[in-house]
């Protein structure tokens, strides 16, 4: 009963979702507000549609309703309480219902909040909104309905895949799909200027904060993916280019070079086209990451499984792009610049070398990802381009890209005059060199990794010269540090959130030079008692202990880690599930501000007399998630409502 | 030269610059897929190969102490030898499927610096065993990452 309400509910939301789109279509066309609140009414019976549907299917799973075919394969009766909620989202049914839930919310909160203040574009929003919602419905109805019955009923389910039994697996989708539909409210503001063809700035000043909010999501969803990856897989890595994990930078990228982007717009009335074009490819992209990841046409490591689904998504994927570039080209005359280009040196042309560079990035992703799929179509050969192609790729960009992170915000917009550049750069770029010289001196040999460590100093050296002088400034006015500094960033929060998020950024990138540059491992077997020692750090194995837990069976090994005393024992695990076919690496590790030591179990003698243990001393990587916080610090910083000067 | 000359020139000089990183990523880490017969017909050494098949029974061998492995990688049409320093991973073993990436040396085996599996996604009822065949298997594991 519960199955089949679910269903209904489904297809109710549905057809509501047609008639919102369609209503709010003609109530803009037509001009006839009735329309438009009948559209509304629908988006309002599509949320709570959803949000029934999204409870029946938790019931479900809390109920351990069997007969329910996605309820089967995801849960069983050992999964634990917590694991039966995030089991709802745990695979590919589950987690089209959560997706639309979060749409339905977005366009609940763009119904309350813009319905006054964008009275043009507004109807058409909602059109678009509802449109692209009712093809989220159409999929859950007819592509991966999750209600499904499975008979007969078995009398257990399978379970939860055990890599996702993780709380980053709680936060790392939600957040990731606030991203990835976020998305969706900027392009609808984007359709909407074209449509009506008011392509000024209003749309873009109207979803400034929705694109911040949009980037915050992802970037947090990438970043929870990452650490999801580093203490659950066991490889000891954060980032594999794994196709699902580009499936997610690639709208980043872009998202990233629309945030900066539309700067140029409010600020020079230039590059109209671009930033259109930029939040339809953004959006585009995130269509194409779900159709790549969840077709099967690619194989990947926590690719769910295909069905007719990858058809849709690439179909809906074709609409969209043909409806935005045909509304491109019917309205292509009202899309020349105003302003323009005054000097090479200067704030507009650094951000639009940084717009070409992140779309290149993307572009190398995109490139590096299907590129399997073109070799064979092309030349029939069987083909793939692994990590080291896309870092040899991105390495370049992404140092060009730090540099002008730098120079971008304090550069003069317009011609930058050689006494601004000297003003602005003089210090910073005596820190770089002074910094290049220290790393020298201490050792670091790899061009590469002086290079990064170099670039970073310079740019957090911009970041404190801009900061102390706005806070002297203030200081000048009798002010005092403290509320100086606070409202600088509370009344210049867009200004500063970029710097926070700036200053994240660094620090990522900290984490990731100094894990690649500088990460050892070994791999030994030892017999109980022996030690291996690995950059001071001594490793002794003290033997084999098995539990069992409420859904697998797990073999843990005890080792004393030590570096002259005692740290502590470590113990990673391999844990045994019925349902799958090979045991599951539980790895344990000791992280620190410096280093990570990092144990994988690997086989053993039953008997406990010897283990094989893979070693690993990961450097800094715990910057990547000190960054990461600190980068959505500034990202939250920058979505609170601007305060207005006083006059 | 004008300042449109300038931008367009340099949007040039990026364009050239970016297909040339890709062009050279491109040839420098393109791995091959081929199966144990395809390797067999016409192997190249040093070249990179992922290469699938499955561990032909009896043919593996397990030293802990010195983490050498070595087993057989067949198709039902021909076999290739395989050496690799390090742990088995989980999914490994005799009659099932496997994917190696490394490549052929002059001494005539295939160095393995990775071994990759994957498991079936497909619902399984618990312990049914692994009946999987081989097409199925070559089916899942074609691409498989790490």
């Amino acid at each position: 009963m519960i199955p089949e309400l679910g269903s209904a509910a489904a297809i109710v939301a549905l057809a509501l979702a047609l008639w919102g789109a369609a209503a709010a279509a003609a109530g803009a066309g037509t001009g006839r507000p009735a329309l438009v609140l009948s559209a509304q009414h629908a988006a309002l019976g599509v949320f709570v549609l959803v949000t029934a549907c999204f409870a029946l299917l938790s019931y479900a799973f809390l109920a351990f309703d069997f007969s329910v075919r996605y309820v089967a394969i995801n849960t069983n009766l050992g999964t634990p309480f917590y694991y039966r909620i995030t089991g709802v989202w745990g695979a590919l049914e589950g987690s089209i219902i959560l997706w639309t839930w979060l749409l339905a919310l977005y366009t609940l909160v763009v119904i309350l909040r813009h319905r006054e203040s964008a009275r043009e574009l507004y109807p058409w929003v909602l059109a678009v909104m509802l449109s692209v919602m009712a093809f989220f419905l159409l999929v859950i109805t007819v592509a991966a309905p999750p209600f499904a019955r499975l008979t007969p009923a078995p009398a257990d389910g399978r379970g939860l895949n055990p890599l996702l039994e993780d709380t980053g697996m709680i936060t790392h989708p939600v957040a990731l799909y606030l991203g990835f539909t976020g998305v969706t409210v900027p392009f609808a503001f984007a359709l909407a200027a074209l449509i009506t063809g008011r392509v000024g700035d209003a749309w873009i000043t109207l979803t400034r904060r929705w694109t911040i909010v949009a980037w915050y999501f992802l970037s947090l969803g990438l970043l929870i993916g990452g650490w999801w990856s580093y203490h659950v897989l066991g490889w000891g890595g954060y980032w594999a280019w794994d196709p699902v994990e580009n499936a997610a930078f690639m709208p980043w990228l872009t998202a990233t070079a629309f945030l900066h982007s539309v700067m140029v717009q409010e600020r020079r009335r230039m590059l109209k086209l671009w930033n259109l074009a930029l939040v339809i490819l953004t959006f585009g992209l995130t269509l194409f990451g779900t159709f790549l990841t969840r077709s099967g046409v690619i194989a990947s490591v926590h690719a769910f499984t295909q069905g007719t689904i990858g058809a849709f998504f690439l179909g809906f994927l074709a609409l969209v792009l043909l409806t935005a570039l045909g509304l491109l080209a019917w309205r292509w005359d009202a899309l020349g610049a105003q302003g323009e280009l005054d000097s090479v040196v200067s704030r507009e042309s650094a951000f639009l070398l940084n717009n070409v560079l992140l779309v290149a990035a993307a572009f190398t992703v995109f490139f590096g990802t299907v590129f399997p799929l073109l070799a064979e179509a092309v030349r029939g050969v069987k083909v793939s381009v692994g990590a080291p192609f896309f870092n040899q790729v991105n390495v370049p960009l992404f140092l060009a890209l730090i540099f002008l992170m730098g120079v971008g915000p304090l550069i003069a917009w317009r011609r930058a005059s050689p006494d601004n550049l000297r003003r602005n750069f003089l210090w910073p770029v005596a820190a770089g060199v002074a910094a290049a010289a220290f790393f020298w001196a201490l050792g670091v040999r790899s061009a590469l990794a002086v290079l990064t460590l170099t670039l970073t100093v310079f740019v957090a050296a911009t970041i404190a010269v801009d900061f102390s002088r706005a806070t002297r400034a203030r200081l000048r006015t009798g002010e005092r540090l403290l509320p100086a500094m606070g409202g600088l960033l509370r009344r210049h929060n867009r200004r500063y959130g970029g710097f926070v998020v700036h200053l994240g950024v660094l620090l990522v990138t900290l984490g990731v030079t100094g894990s690649q540059a500088w990460s050892v491992q070994t791999e030994t077997t030892l017999r109980r008692g022996e030690h291996a020692e690995l950059a001071g750090y001594r490793v002794r194995f003290d033997g084999l202990s098995a539990s069992e837990e409420s859904n697998h069976f797990k073999v843990a090994g005890a080792f004393t880690v030590s570096n002259g005393r005692v740290l502590g024992v470590l113990r990673p695990a391999k844990k045994f599930y019925p349902q799958e076919q090979s045991p599951i690496a539980g790895v344990d590790y000791r992280l620190g501000l410096r280093e990570d030591v990092y144990l994988v179990l690997g086989d053993f003698a039953r008997d406990g007399s010897h283990a094989t243990v893979k070693l690993q001393v990961n450097r800094l990587v715990s910057w990547i998630w000190i960054g990461g916080v600190v980068l959505t610090l500034g990202a939250g910083l920058a979505i609170l409502p601007e305060r207005k000067k006083p006059a | 030269m004008t300042r449109k000359a300038k931008f367009v020139a340099g949007g040039a000089v990026i364009a050239a610059a970016l297909g040339y990183m890709i062009y050279a990523g491109v040839t420098q880490s393109a791995v091959y897929f081929v199966t144990p017969s395809e390797l067999v017909a016409a192997p190249v050494v040093g070249k990179a190969y992922r290469l699938g098949g499955m561990v032909e029974a009896g043919s593996l061998r397990w030293e802990p102490r010195a983490l050498d492995l070595s087993f057989t990688l067949g198709d039902g049409k021909a076999t290739v030898p395989v050496r690799h320093k390090g742990t088995p991973p989980d999914l490994f073993g005799e009659g099932r499927g496997a994917v190696v990436e490394g490549s052929w040396t002059a001494d005539g085996y295939f160095r393995a610096s990775l071994i990759l599996a994957k498991h079936s996604e497909e619902y399984k009822a618990p312990h049914d065993g692994d009946g999987t065949k081989y097409q199925e298997l070559m089916r899942t594991l074609k691409g498989a990452e790490r």
